[in-house]
């Protein structure tokens, strides 16, 4: 099947390159980009270990063809440390509050957190956890997680961050 | 298990009238793709292959909402998400918003479709039950032209439905319901992200404490979306009191027909669209409002 061009900006670079129709954006992004930061979890579009921002959404980059993508601005974890290479306030979170384990959701899991931080920089705890509802954890360490993102809110807007009582 | 689609040509024509000149030609080889998530899981296990993919993320046409008289007109591209977002339908239609946020989970819902969704033909899809309830109408542009099809006469089987080879739904319209009415959609499933193992919606008004008009649907308790008509004509009139609503609940679970399934036994299921029902109107009366 012929070959067409994708121009996308991938984490504030412009890419250029000739994808199959076929081609999953996942795939695009981890086997022609070397991005392989998002990872291949379910590919049932369940997992969210994919997840990636497009465009201002948090999608499943396993359920979404590299050419739906054309023109599109992207942003995967590689993406989200800040300019000067410290830490964003959600990975600095991730390790504060131990939000990971074997690591295999935490990509998909900052960059879902990402998303929900910009369009609501004070969730609550509840909001936190149908926020990343798309986000599976195989070692079930949610609580630690959904910590992680508070931290990370809290440290967003100014505000100290309080440890809920277990 | 392949999780690779088969080979396709892509396609993303910039308006309707190419879209359905394109679907048109392409017949039985041409799919359109909407937001994808129903088509492209279904493309990896290749239980779809189509030859040619007519993407209509590129027709402005298609999206956004609008009022038009007394109707709300909704772009068959608008996502489940712009739905949760927008204000006019959480104040004419909450019934949409509370539908919509059960689907799925956020990542799909950024991208999932109302007109994929309505039009997909999946029993399991939790809109077209909702649209039977609303009474909607879907517009359809094919190649005779524009016509309308009433989401209560538009599914016919489990993926099959009034849409012919070239047709592109376009538009879902509804009526809006009088305002202050009660509405709820109360669904059913193992976990998020799971379809129904049985779900209902309700739409009702009251006056003077009794049912003046009722509108009741089902999802994913038969192989296509049902109006359970006759459990709304038993409501009409009555106070929503006990005895009524068990008459209305056995009349709308003797028109469903599960399948036995990973969800459950097809008894298990019909008893539980009856719950559901029970619940959706005791909901949807506490949200009455004047």
């Amino acid at each position: 099947m012929a070959k067409s061009h994708v121009t996308m900006k991938v984490n504030g670079k412009i890419v250029d390159e000739l994808v199959e129709p076929r081609t999953l954006l996942i795939h695009f992004l981890r086997e022609q980009l070397m991005l392989t930061g998002p990872h291949i979890g379910c590919e049932t579009s369940h997992c969210g270990a994919c997840t990636v921002d497009l465009d201002g959404k948090s999608v499943k980059s396993c359920t979404v063809f590299a050419l739906q993508a054309n023109g599109a601005e992207i942003r995967t974890i590689e993406g989200i440390a800040n300019a000067d290479g410290t830490l964003h306030a959600l990975q600095e979170g991730f390790r504060e509050m131990h939000g990971l384990q074997c690591g295999f959701c935490t990509p998909g899991m900052i960059t879902r957190a990402y998303r929900l931080l910009q369009e609501n920089p004070n969730p609550s705890e509840v909001e936190i956890r149908y926020g990343i509802s798309g986000n599976l954890c195989r070692c079930t360490g949610y609580q630690n997680i959904v910590k992680a993102i508070q931290y990370a809110a809290a440290k967003l807007t100014g505000v100290p961050f309080q440890e809920a009582a277990e | 298990m392949p999780v690779i689609p088969g080979s396709f040509n892509y396609h993303r024509p910039s308006s309707v009238h190419e879209a359905v000149a394109l679907l048109a030609k392409l017949g039985d080889d041409g799919r359109a793709l909407a937001g994808g998530h129903s088509l492209i899981p279904m493309m990896k296990l290749r239980l779809a292959a189509p030859a040619n993919l007519v993407d209509l993320a590129g027709i402005a046409d298609l999206k956004g909402i609008r009022s038009d008289g007394n109707d709300i007109v909704i772009g068959a591209m608008t996502t489940q998400h712009n739905v949760i977002e927008s204000d006019v339908l959480a104040a004419k239609i909450p019934l949409l918003r509370e539908t919509s946020l059960a689907i799925a989970d956020p990542q799909v819902r950024y991208l999932g479709t109302l007109g994929g969704n309505v039009a997909n033909g999946d029993p399991g899809n939790d809109m077209p039950a909702v649209m039977m309830c609303l009474g909607a109408t879907y517009h359809v542009m094919g190649k005779g032209g524009e016509r309308r099809i009433a989401a209560r006469e538009f599914y016919q089987g489990a993926y099959f439905t009034a849409l012919e080879a070239g047709d592109l739904l376009t538009a879902v319209r509804i009526p809006v319901p009088p305002a202050g009415h009660g509405y709820a959609y109360e669904k059913l499933k193992r976990k998020i992200g799971d379809y129904a193992t049985a779900a209902a919606a309700v739409v009702l008004t009251t006056s003077g404490g009794k049912v003046e008009s009722c509108s009741v649907g089902l999802t994913n308790v038969a192989e296509t979306p049902l109006w359970a008509e006759e459990a709304a004509k038993i409501l009409t009139g009555s106070a929503l009191d006990a005895a009524t609503v068990k008459k209305a609940v056995a009349a709308a679970e003797a028109i469903t027909a599960p399948a036995t399934d990973a969800r459950g036994p097809a008894a298990y299921r019909t008893k539980m669209a009856g719950v559901m029902l029970t619940r959706a109107l005791a909901r949807a009366k506490s949200r009455i409002r004047g």
